[in-house]
């Protein structure tokens, strides 16, 4: 019968607009402003840059190495490196960012430096309302703006920071255990002449319990 | 009336020696009438002839029944997908000569690629094909391990097999329903197919942290491992899709305004798709048996029981019956990859994502992506980055047999035959 695949169609829609009452399975959509669905633990938009303590100046993890700068596809990170050095999280001196800027609106959220970056000191957010006013300076974001504390990193990222946290908690383990049996074996050399100083094995015994989840990758600078 | 000619002066074909012995003096507007193409052409007018005035012969001889008109469909058209031209010749209702013209979202994919490492392209990949970017990612991930001789881990291909299969029941879902909607039904098959690709969307945001911009594989395996919460919803959005299927079916594939406008219509015959190169379900739907899954056995797709559906009409018909099949077979390969996916790591140990330099030589990597064949060549010279990068895009290669379907056809037509060969602008133009 001619129209019979149209009358078969219209019985889809009208068996979906009834459902739409009785099923809330079928309500596919949310009113936004009011209604919001949380962020899913993987999403990604904008990098943001990892501090630890409280004063953000201080705590960044970031070194100024640059990775994420060479390798960044639109180049939208600008980085100029400090004159001088600062203890990072396990005491060593590192350089520090004088300037670390990102363009949000030429990034592209590939989150390419995230995965480049040796010292888990940049991440992606979560935070999409960015609309502003003002088109160029607003959407160029300096360090300030981009640093956000590591509590926000395991506000919105939990299972990823705490593996994080476990990795950097780790390597800071080694690195006491390192610098503790270097002091130890400057010590007994400063002491006396025993024959045999206990700096060797220490430091392998140091590292074995606590670094189980280090990234084969990085071999750079941590040690 | 008049027939109007397209007033910008566009590109002219090498073999039409008249258009440049007419020049610049040649008017631009002109009547039907004054041209007396009608009156000459029942003889035996051949086809390099033009009429005056207008850029390009017809490719077709025109019956005199109608007014003959130049028209150019786009840049700016609802059934472009985007922006892109087609200079329609028209007699009367008929086409007589169609002429893609595409460029429009020229990106500077390819040089832009030989500039930067390998791992830069990966996101730019993306960005080729936006409604498949993860068969994007493969296809590239697949030429450069190809290039670096990397393996990839068993539980890597199985996600890339999961998640290639996700990507093309949502590109053939939608692309059904840009079909209807470029039909004239506004919208609800269209609702219809983006609730599934809802869900798939989901996944893909969960696994991967985008809906659509996914940048997920990488050269050796893939970037994070799959949970099994993750496996379990993917299971859960697999166990809906026979449901779907069955409801946009019984929606859309007996109804006779569908059969109406698209039975007869853009007829594609086999020997001209294999000699333009048409691949993808274009292809299968003129009826060649040709599935880069069964030819290549790239990944681990051997190993998973499904059938290649071929049409036997070859028109804008078969190919939607065509993706309809394919949605279901992807479902069946969906189901038997997500029961066999093993635990186990996703990136090769020796796997490096930067800093390596390939050997000097070259690759071409393929897969099938929803839209047909997709390809990266790559040359290397030992550098850090490509020698030479090439894509092989599905899209802007089934659009070159454009006019053969459409000669003949209505040019509401046009509309319909255009959205059956389902190209996305930014992998025509890359």
């Amino acid at each position: 019968m001619l129209g019979e695949g149209i009358l078969r169609g219209l019985a889809e829609t009208a068996r979906n607009f009834a459902g739409s009452f009785v099923s809330a399975e079928r309500l596919t959509t949310v009113q936004y402003p009011e209604q919001r669905i949380a962020p899913m633990e993987a999403t990604r938009d904008f990098p943001f840059l990892v501090y630890d303590g409280a004063d953000w100046e201080a705590g960044l993890r970031c070194v100024a190495c640059q990775i994420c700068e060479k390798e960044c596809p639109p180049q939208c990170i600008y980085i100029e490196k400090s004159k001088d050095k600062k203890p990072d999280f396990t005491g060593k001196p590192q350089f520090y960012p004088a300037r670390f800027d990102i363009d949000i609106s030429v990034c592209m959220s590939c989150q390419i430096c995230v995965e480049v970056c040796p010292f888990e000191a940049i991440k992606m957010d979560t935070e999409f309302e960015l609309s502003t006013e003002d088109r160029f300076g607003g959407l160029l974001l300096n360090r300030e703006k981009l640093a956000k504390p590591n509590e926000h990193y395991h506000k919105i990222h939990p299972a990823e920071a705490a593996e994080v946290d476990a990795r950097l908690a780790g390597e800071k383990d080694k690195a006491d255990a390192k610098a503790k049996a270097a002091a130890e074996a400057a010590a007994a050399k400063a002491a006396a002449n025993v024959a045999a100083p206990a700096g060797p094995e220490a430091a392998p015994g140091g590292n074995a319990a606590g670094n189980p989840t280090a990234k084969p990758v990085e071999g750079e600078s941590r040690a | 009336m008049t027939g109007l000619i397209s007033p910008e002066p566009s590109e002219l074909k090498v073999e039409d020696s008249q258009v440049r012995k007419s020049g610049p003096g040649a008017p631009s507007r002109m009547s039907v009438e004054d041209s007396q193409v009608s009156e000459s052409r029942p003889g035996a007018p051949s086809l390099a002839e033009r009429p005056e005035g207008w850029n390009r012969p017809p490719v077709m001889v025109p019956d005199g029944e109608g007014e003959l008109l130049e028209v150019a469909m786009g840049p700016h058209h609802p059934s472009t997908h985007g922006v892109f031209r087609m200079d329609v010749a028209l007699d009367g209702e008929r086409v007589i000569r169609l002429k893609p013209v595409f460029g429009y979202l020229h990106r500077n994919h390819e040089k832009l690629a030989e500039g930067m490492s390998y791992l830069g392209s990966m996101p730019y990949t993306d960005r080729l094909d936006y409604i498949c970017s993860l068969t994007n990612n493969w296809a590239y991930a697949l030429a450069v391990e190809k290039l670096t001789g990397q393996e990839v881990p068993e539980r890597a291909e199985y996600l890339r097999v999961i998640l290639g299969e996700l990507t093309r029941v949502q590109n053939h879902a939608s692309s059904i329903g840009f079909l209807t909607q470029e039909m004239g039904a506004t919208g609800t098959p269209l609702m219809y197919a983006f609730k599934a690709r809802e869900k798939i969307l989901d996944l893909f945001e969960g696994l991967t942290g985008s809906r659509m911009m996914c940048n997920y594989m990488r050269f050796g395996g893939c970037r994070v491992d799959a949970s099994a919460a993750w496996l379990d919803a993917a299971r859960k959005v697999v166990a809906g899709l026979p449901g779907f299927a069955d409801e946009f079916e019984r929606l859309l594939r007996t109804n006779e305004i569908l059969m109406a406008r698209t039975q007869g219509v853009g007829i594609l015959r086999p020997e001209l798709a294999v000699n333009a190169g048409v691949t993808g379900p274009m292809l299968r739907a003129s009826g060649v048996n040709y599935d880069i899954r069964k030819v290549d056995g790239y990944g681990v797709y051997n190993r998973f029981k499904f059938r290649v559906p071929l049409g036997d009409h070859w028109d804008v018909y078969d190919r939607y019956m065509i993706r309809m099949l394919e949605m279901r077979e992807s479902i069946k390969i969906l189901e038997q990859a997500l029961k066999e996916i093993q635990p186990g790591p996703v990136m090769s140990p020796t796997a490096r994502i930067r800093g390596f330099r390939p050997k000097p030589g070259e690759a071409y990597g393929r897969i099938e992506a929803p839209k047909g064949e997709l390809g990266f060549y790559l040359i290397s010279n030992g550098g850090p980055n490509p020698y030479r990068y090439r894509v092989r895009p599905p899209s802007l290669i089934n659009l070159t047999i454009l006019e053969d379907m459409c000669l003949r056809q209505n040019v509401a037509d046009v509309v319909l035959i255009f959205g059956s060969v389902d190209i996305v602008l930014g992998e025509v133009d890359r």
